[in-house]
Order: C-alpha cells, then structure tokens, then sequence
C-alpha cells in the first residue's frame, strides 16, 4: 500500500467512523442517557430514509422543491413522532425491566417494517443528492471522491459538537445528566422530568430519523436497512461507555479505522474484527471507554 | 332379484362414483413455501404469480386433478426453515413443495425433501448443491444455478480482451459460487483473476474495497451483488469515479429489478443472466401480456422461475397421470421433455438444473435489453451430483 492509497483509506475510515458516530447518536440518547434499551431505533433510522425518499416529490409540489425543506420537515415530523412514542408507549417502561424493553421495541420493529411495507412497498430505492451537492472532487490519478460525502462529515462534526456543547456546557445538558442518575431527586428540586424525558426521546428519533434521512443519497433506501445498522449502533455505544457522547464519539472512530483496514488487510477476519475490538475493549475496560456515573 | 339388482347398480354407482372420485378429484396439495416479508418479499410475490398464471392457463388442473395451495412464508431464515418445511410435508402431507428464494432455506428443504420423497422444484435459490452433492431424482430447479451467468460472463469479458481482473463480492455461498463461475470461464480463455475481493454479508460499506481496484488497476472488474447492496456497488462505483476508467461487469441481478433506484448510474453495465427484457420470442411476448393482464405489472426474471416451475410440474403430472408416487416415471417425463419458456426453450439436466442461454445484456433506462447471447445451452458441471 502506498501512502497515497494509505491516506485515502484514512479519509474512508474517517468518513464511515464519522457516519457511524452520526447513526449511532440518537440510540446514545435514548440507551446511553435514558436507559431504556431500545431496539426500534434501525426503525427510526429507516424511517428517516423513507422519509427522504417519499418526502421529496411531495415537498417539490408543494413547496418547488429543496434539499432542506425536506429534512426540516422530516425532522418536525420525527419529533412528533417521538414525543408520541414516548406518551404513547416509552413512558411505561423506564421502572420496567431490561426483558420488556426489549420485547417491546422489537414489536415496534415489526410494526414499522409492515407499515413500511404497506405504505411504500417492498422495493429498493435510490435518492439522489442535491444538485450543488453531486459533484466529486479528484482523489490521485483513478478515484473520485463524492462530495456528499464529506457534505455528510462536515454535517456530523457539527452535530457532535453541539451535543456536546449541550450536555457538558448548558443547564438543559445538566438537568438531563442529573435525571439520568437520579430520577427522582430531580423532580423533588421541581423540574418537570416527565416533560424532560419526552423531550430527550423526541430528539433520540429525531437524531435517529435524520441520520437515515441525510445518509439516504448514500445508503440507498431498501427494506431491511434499519436491522443493519442497529447492531452497529449498539457496539459503538457499548464501546464508548453507556451515556458518553465523547466516547461514542471515539468508539466510533475506532470502528470506521479497524473496519476499513480490516476489509483491505485481513478480509477472511473482516466480519469479526469489529466484535474482536468490542470484547478486548470490555474485557480492558468493562464498562467500555468513557464510564460517566 | 329385483332386490339383488338395485344393490348392484347402487354398488356399482357408490364404486364408480368412489373410484373416479380418487382418480381426478382429489385436489393435488401444492405447498408454496416463499417469502411473503422481508427482504425478498416481493421475488416471492412474483414467483407465486407465475406460478399461478401457468396453473391458470391450464384450467387450474394439473395432471388431472385440481390444485390447493397452502403457502408458508419462509421468511428467508434459514433457522426457520427445517420446522417450517416440515411442517408442509408431515402436517399438511403436501404432494409437491415449490421453494424458494434464499439459498439457505432451499438447501433446507432440499434436505427435508431428499428424504421424504416429496417432489421439489426449487424457483429461483441458485446454490450450487442443490443440483450438486444434494441432487435427488424428486428435486428439479426451474431457475439457474450460481455458476452459469458467471461462465458466461468469464467467457465475455475474456472475449472483449481483459487480461487481468478484479473479482468483488459478499463473502456468502451465491457470490463465491458466482465468482468460481466467472474465473472457470475466464481463465479457460487465456484471463487471470489477480485479486479477489470480499466482504461480510451483507455490509454494504464499500469505500475501502473501491480504494483497492483503484490502487489495483485491472483490466476489469467482475462483480456479484443484489438488491440493495447491488444498487449502493453501481452508485459507490461511479461516484468513485471508476466506472469509466475500469469497466464493470456482473450476474444479472446488479441490474435486475434496481435501475430504477439506481438512478441512471448503472446506463450501459453489462450483465449476464438466463433472461432479458425485449427477447425476440413469442413465447415471451405472449408471456408479457398474459401476465400484464392479470397483475396489472411487467413480469421479472423472477415470475419466469414461477411459471416454468409449474410447466415442469405438468410435464411430470401428466406422465404419471397425477399420481406423485411414481417418482422415476415422473423424473422421466421431466427429463426428456423441451420446456418452451419465455426465457427461450430450455431442457433439464441429469442433475436437474437447466441446460439454457445465457444472455448478455445492456442496461437501458429501465431495461434490460438482451444484445447477444453470451453461452448458448449452458450446462451446469453439477459437481459432486451422482446421478450425472
């Protein structure tokens, strides 16, 4: 491998590393900070690239069109939805234990999948990327690099950031760090924490929806995407440490690195490296890297 | 006497009336075991409508007796699909079992039917021991096998002149299976596969792969993907800029049933498989409308599979007149017969996998139009079948 082909296989690790982090946000909110263990959120992602997939035709009529009155719709829309998940079915479950979480999530999966088919049908789709989005950027004498693409990392830098910014810099971030510790001690202080929760999960589908919805151009949308990425969305936050954003942050960085150099450099292993990386990292660290309690 | 009389004719009429009632009467059980979710939903959908369509034209009646259909969805999981074929031929005693799409669940059933006995005519799972180390004189294959649009493309490709290729795909039996077949007609022509690439199914994170052929820089690249790992390759492929640079070609289905998701991304790939769009036969055409009349769609590769399941079906049923006892006799009939199918004529091996063209096709908009025909009556080697 010449270093040219070495650092392009960097930016590709970067670039899927940084994807991860962006599918694996919501489910750190939801599972990391609110604790409920949530197997609906592939759902959410896939509806998220349903949604940019249906959206678009419908926004063009309305609307003449654009790349982002669709995810600005999209997103109301996943926060609605959320916040009636939550009323509706999540509320019941924060003093449950782990089995009925998990049962009921996965009946949401199989909800989802059967509305999904029976609304928009069972065939794979493709979304385009917005036009002063399309182009590539030469990369060496043969490759091109996708804009979109890193349209995508720059998309998921911001996002990182700003959750960051919220959870360790504003009063928001810190009534929702105490709520995860101790429920009840922060509604005695008079915090509304039934409100606060329906909001976090609201912003767990939102992140999860418009995670699916913005990598749609390039995942393609099909049915069976969710179930995908939810099993990597789990390593990545079990890795970081439940509730870490900065970890996850890491955890999936690791994965983009470990994934890409292991397609190239020991593809028999491909399909375990990263489970290899999650047992020796939990068997180092047990609570994964970043524990916050 | 006039006693004994009428108890004659009433017995007579009570053993005819039974007698014929056994004959022709008995509904023949037909167990369709597709997949109605999940991923392959709608190749399962399609198959079960060419099926029906053929059994249709026939006066829903084969082999003298009519039929009854009693359908499991197999939900393409292997882990499902012992108790679920099962369930078929102990719980139900179906006659003949149609099935299926996923690879994995028809080996399973190929087991359960090479022990039972029950007919099996596998639609479309293209895994190689079916009609190989599994293959039974009750299970035919009305689709393909892995191996024969990869010779075929082999053959192609050497012919355009390539002399070093690239091979990538899911690290799974059909795309391994795939691959084998397109180095076996490849470097039977003079190419040499310098690298093969693979990666777990069905991860569909191709970037690092696609960094590979670029750093690579064959001749060619030979790939097998469907669905929607079909249509993010043929996207990755030309977003990365490779497309024009070094050419791709595939197993038919890259570009079966995703040109339109794939969104003009994949104009002018080359495929090779058993069917095409715009075949120059009446079959075909006749086919097309028929089918179109009825569910209102165009038919895929995958209603073919569907309806040339049921012809062989009734080459079968009306030698042994119905009776699915008589397993040689049936296998016989199979076996000598010409199936005129709307892929073209087609005749069944001794392995029982179709001897067929493959064609080479050009996708076109949203078709896939056939430009020549790439192996004329293609065989399968059936490796490790005894009946050969």
């Amino acid at each position: 491998m010449d270093l040219s082909i070495f650092l392009i296989q960097c930016l590709n690790s970067l670039q899927y590393g940084l994807l991860l982090f962006l599918v694996a946000m919501g489910l750190t909110l939801i599972f990391g900070i609110m604790g409920v263990i949530n197997l609906a959120h592939g759902s959410f992602y896939m509806i998220g690239a349903y949604m940019a997939y249906a959206l678009s035709p419908i926004v063009a009529s309305a609307f003449g069109g654009g790349f982002f009155s669709v995810l600005i719709i999209g997103l109301v829309l996943a926060v609605i939805l959320g916040y009636f998940l939550e009323w509706a079915f999540f509320s019941f479950l924060y003093d449950r234990d782990h089995l009925q979480q998990v049962l009921m999530t996965y009946g949401l999966i199989l909800v989802f999948e059967e509305l999904r088919s029976l609304l928009v049908g069972d065939d794979v789709h493709g979304v385009q990327p917005p036009d002063f989005l399309a182009g590539v950027i030469p990369l060496g004498d043969v490759m091109t690099y996708p804009v979109y693409r890193l349209f995508i990392s720059a998309v998921c830098l911001l996002l990182a950031l700003g959750m960051y910014y919220i959870f360790t810099r504003t009063r928001l971030g810190m009534m929702i760090r105490a709520g995860s510790t101790n429920r009840e001690m922060v509604q005695s202080l008079g915090i509304d924490i039934k409100l606060l929760y329906r909001i976090v999960f609201a912003a767990g589908v939102a992140l999860a929806a418009f995670a699916g919805m913005i990598s749609a151009p390039v995942s393609t949308v099909y049915p069976g995407m969710g179930s995908q990425v939810l099993i990597i969305c789990f390593v990545v936050v079990v890795i970081g440490g439940i509730g870490s954003i900065r970890g996850a942050f890491l955890a999936a960085m690791l994965i983009g690195f470990v994934d890409t150099f292991g397609k190239v450099l020991l593809p028999e292993a491909a399909g375990v490296l990263v489970y290899v990386l999650m047992a020796l990292i939990l068997l180092w660290k047990p609570d994964g890297l970043f524990k916050t309690s | 006497m006039k006693l004994f009389r009428t108890t004659l004719i009433a017995a007579a009429i009570l053993g005819f009336s039974s007698a014929s009632f056994a004959e022709d009467a008995k509904p023949l059980k037909v167990g369709l075991m597709l997949p109605a979710t999940g991923t392959y939903a709608a190749l399962g959908t399609a198959i079960e409508n060419g099926f029906k369509l053929y059994t249709k034209e026939q006066g829903d009646k084969l082999g003298g007796r009519p039929i009854e259909f009693i359908k499991v969805d197999d939900e393409s999981d292997p882990a499902k699909a012992t108790d679920n074929v099962n369930k078929l031929i102990k719980g139900d005693n179906v006659d003949v079992l149609i099935g299926t799409v996923h690879s994995g669940v028809a080996m399973a059933m190929a087991k359960a039917a090479k022990e039972s006995g029950t007919i099996l005519i596998v639609p479309n799972a293209g895994a190689q021991a079916v009609t190989g180390p599994m293959c039974s004189p009750n299970i035919f294959r009305s689709s393909f096998s892995n191996w024969q649009p990869g010779y075929a493309m082999g053959e192609v490709v050497a012919q355009k002149g390539h002399k070093k290729v690239v091979t990538i795909t899911w690290k799974y039996a059909a795309g391994d299976e795939s691959v084998q077949g397109f180095k076996d007609g490849f470097t039977k022509s003079g190419g040499e596969v310098i690298k093969e690439l693979n990666l777990p199914f069905p991860n569909v994170e191709f970037q690092a792969l696609l960094t590979e052929i670029a750093a690579l820089k064959p001749d060619a690249v030979y790939t097998f993907f469907a669905g929607g790992g079909a249509v993010k390759f043929v996207k990755d492929y030309k977003a990365a800029g490779l497309k024009d640079s070094i050419p791709l070609y595939g197993a038919g289905f890259l570009t079966d049933g995703t040109l339109e998701a794939q969104g003009g991304d994949a104009e002018g790939l080359l495929t090779t498989l058993h069917y095409a769009d715009k075949l120059d036969n009446a079959k075909d055409k006749a086919f097309r409308t028929a089918y179109n009349d009825a569910y209102k769609m165009q038919p895929d590769v995958y209603a073919v599979q569907g309806y040339d399941a049921a012809q062989i079906l009734k080459v079968g049923l009306d030698a042994v007149q119905g009776d699915v006892s008589k397993k040689a006799e049936f296998a016989a009939a199979v076996e000598a017969a010409k199936f005129d199918s709307p892929r073209g004529e087609f005749t069944l091996s001794k392995a029982h996998n179709p001897v067929q063209d493959i064609y080479l096709r050009e996708a076109k908009g949203l078709e896939n139009p056939s430009i020549s025909i790439a192996s004329k009556a293609l065989a399968d080697p059936a490796k490790g079948c005894s009946m050969k």
